[in-house]
């Protein structure tokens, strides 16, 4: 009894880390001033790290603890390196935007730290009980971030939307499982396959809590029709909370997507790819139609969002391995090229300037033609243009759903992706043939502008050798 | 005697009257916490029914997570709120709609 407790807590072990580095920070920086502040940012730091190393530490293969509420197999183990190295970039980015708005509290790096132990329950989880616990601590402490600039009307509004709808999106979530649960008597994900493969799959009951489930992902995912808080969160949060909210998360959804759905309701796939299809139409389609009419750069972005959305769930719906493959690729290049989006809007904005309108960038490339050229490469690699990192995640997905025979699907995904070029390549216009709107003035730190150009290299490097990625992604899967 | 279907039948009632509350409502956003609550309650009829059923208590230990969380949920949601108020000096939905796009 006593060694299989022992084994399952090995397994936990990155978990216990970040709680433990998460419970320091929120005790040490209850004893520091305002100066030394920077104290909390390291040890949130130096906690993920060391929780990134005990990660790289887990055994191979898939392990099991916890009487089955713990799954540690190739994509958790993947997606909880990622997940780490993504919430590190966060902080890097937005250590001087805090320091600068009076913003930079300890708060800020334990929700994140807490928000990522919610990512990295909802990677584990091999049960629906544990993947709901997930899915809440992820979900709170994204509410109170977004709430944290206290002094800001808009933020207190965003917030208070984003805290609505996510409590129906559990609810929706809840009750979906509460269905399947009475139909099946069981919450362990790996009985559920077997249940559903048996012929449960086909159930009445199994469908309707299955079409409950879907909302509730899509809710989280912000899949259109349940996007309705995306923009407004997006534009409404501190521009430091828009990137963690935007970057890491849709790991998490992607998983929950993967282990729900692929995992756990596998026999029921035809209903859900039915759903799935329907969802991702519409946010590929409204995303990019949206995105055109937008004039803040951070709405943009969150319509933006809605449509790569449509297209993870593209690469899921098609229901096979090399679709899977296809959709976690795509959701590492989408949470690498939102983080260079957001760092560019971090980089423009100083004291008083927000720097969120596409026109902020008039006229970038006479005065920043470094920046200018970064930007370019991460509005290109959003859009799809090869020989960028985001042709080949649309690739991929579009190849998996041709395999499986939905042509037209393909054909409807192309057609947006070129009516989404448009406004990707506005931001470009605006950066290179338009007269500078204002004096430029330099305040980012040379480590930022490093990250920031490294992220966006990144972008270029991935897309030329992109075998290294999706090899990557083979294995974590196999 | 009251079986599994009236259990059911009373959750879903409870739960649809939670959504319609929730987008019905253009007054007040603490009516749309007690709506939120009393969605995650009817969830919680619905398991303990089912787990009765199945004489599993797997089900009754799920309830005993989700009080828990809905306890959390409504903290963080008045924390939302209070922050709101200290703005706007308004908790009308209505007024929640100064972002536009």
């Amino acid at each position: 009894m006593n060694q299989i407790l022992a084994n399952s807590l090995a397994l936990a072990t990155p978990e216990i880390v970040l709680v433990i580095g998460a419970s320091i920070v929120l005790i040490v920086d209850v004893f520091l001033n305002d100066a030394q502040r920077g104290i909390s940012y390291l040890l949130a730091l130096a906690t993920l790290v060391v929780t990134a190393v005990f990660v790289a530490a887990l055994p191979e293969g898939r392990n099991v603890g916890f009487t089955g509420m713990f799954v540690v197999d190739g994509i958790a183990r993947f997606l909880k390196l990622v997940a780490c190295g993504s919430v590190a970039a966060v902080f890097l980015y937005s250590r001087d935007y805090l320091r600068v708005r009076g913003l930079f509290r300890g708060e800020y790096f334990v929700l994140a730290l807490f928000a990522t132990l919610g990512i990295f329950v909802i990677v584990s989880a091999g049960s629906l009980l544990s993947m709901y616990m997930g899915i809440e601590v992820l979900a709170l402490s994204q509410y109170a971030l977004v709430a944290f600039d206290r002094d800001s009307s808009v933020a207190a509004e965003s917030a208070m939307k984003y805290f609505v709808l996510g409590a129906i999106a559990s609810g929706l979530l809840l009750y979906g499982i509460s269905i399947v649960y009475g139909v099946t008597g069981t919450f362990d994900l790996a009985s559920l396959a077997v249940h559903t493969q048996l012929g449960a799959g086909t159930n009445v009951g199994v469908l309707f809590g299955l079409a409950f489930i879907v909302a509730g992902i899509a809710f989280k995912f912000g899949a259109v029709p349940f996007h309705m808080w995306v923009p407004d969160v997006y534009h409404g949060a501190p521009t430091s909370v828009t990137m963690f909210v935007a970057a890491a998360p849709k790991l998490a959804y992607f998983a929950l997507a993967l282990r729900v759905l692929a995992e756990g309701l596998a026999g029921a796939v035809g209903a859900w790819q039915q759903m799935l299809i329907v969802l991702a139409v519409l946010s590929i389609g409204v995303g990019n139609i949206v995105a055109v009419a937008q004039t803040n750069l951070k709405r943009m972005l969150a319509y933006s969002t809605i449509s790569n959305v449509g297209f993870i769930l593209l690469g899921i719906l098609a229901g096979t391995p090399a679709g899977y493959r296809g959709a976690l690729f795509y959701t590492v290049a989408y949470v690498l090229m939102s983080l260079g989006s957001f760092a560019m809007i971090l980089l423009l904005s100083r004291k008083g300037f927000e720097a969120d309108r596409i026109e902020d960038f008039r006229g970038l490339a006479q005065h920043r033609p470094w920046f200018a050229w970064m930007m370019l490469f991460l509005m290109a690699s959003t859009a799809g243009v090869p020989p960028f990192v985001g042709f080949f995640s649309k690739l991929y997905v579009i190849q998996a759903v041709l395999d499986v025979g939905l042509t037209w699907l393909a054909i409807v995904a192309v057609l947006f992706s070129v009516v989404g070029a448009f406004y990707y390549l506005r931001v470009i216009k605006a950066m290179f043939f338009e007269a500078p709107a204002g004096e430029s003035v330099d305040e980012s730190s040379v480590s930022f502008k490093f990250l920031l150009s490294l992220n966006a290299l990144s972008v270029l490097a991935l897309g030329l050798c992109s075998s290294l990625l999706s090899d990557t992604i083979a294995k974590a899967f196999h | 005697m009251i079986t599994l279907p009236h259990f059911l039948v009373l959750a879903g009632i409870l739960f649809s009257i939670a959504v319609a509350g929730i987008f019905l409502n253009r007054k007040n956003v603490i009516v749309l916490l007690m709506c939120i609550e009393l969605m995650l309650l009817a969830v919680n009829f619905n398991f303990v029914a089912f787990s009765r059923w199945w004489g599993d208590v797997a089900g009754q230990a799920f309830v005993f997570f989700i009080l828990t969380v809905a306890a959390a949920e409504s903290a963080i949601g008045l924390a939302i709120l209070v922050v709101l108020f200290r703005e706007r000096k308004s908790i009308n939905v209505e007024n929640l709609d100064t972002m536009r796009g």
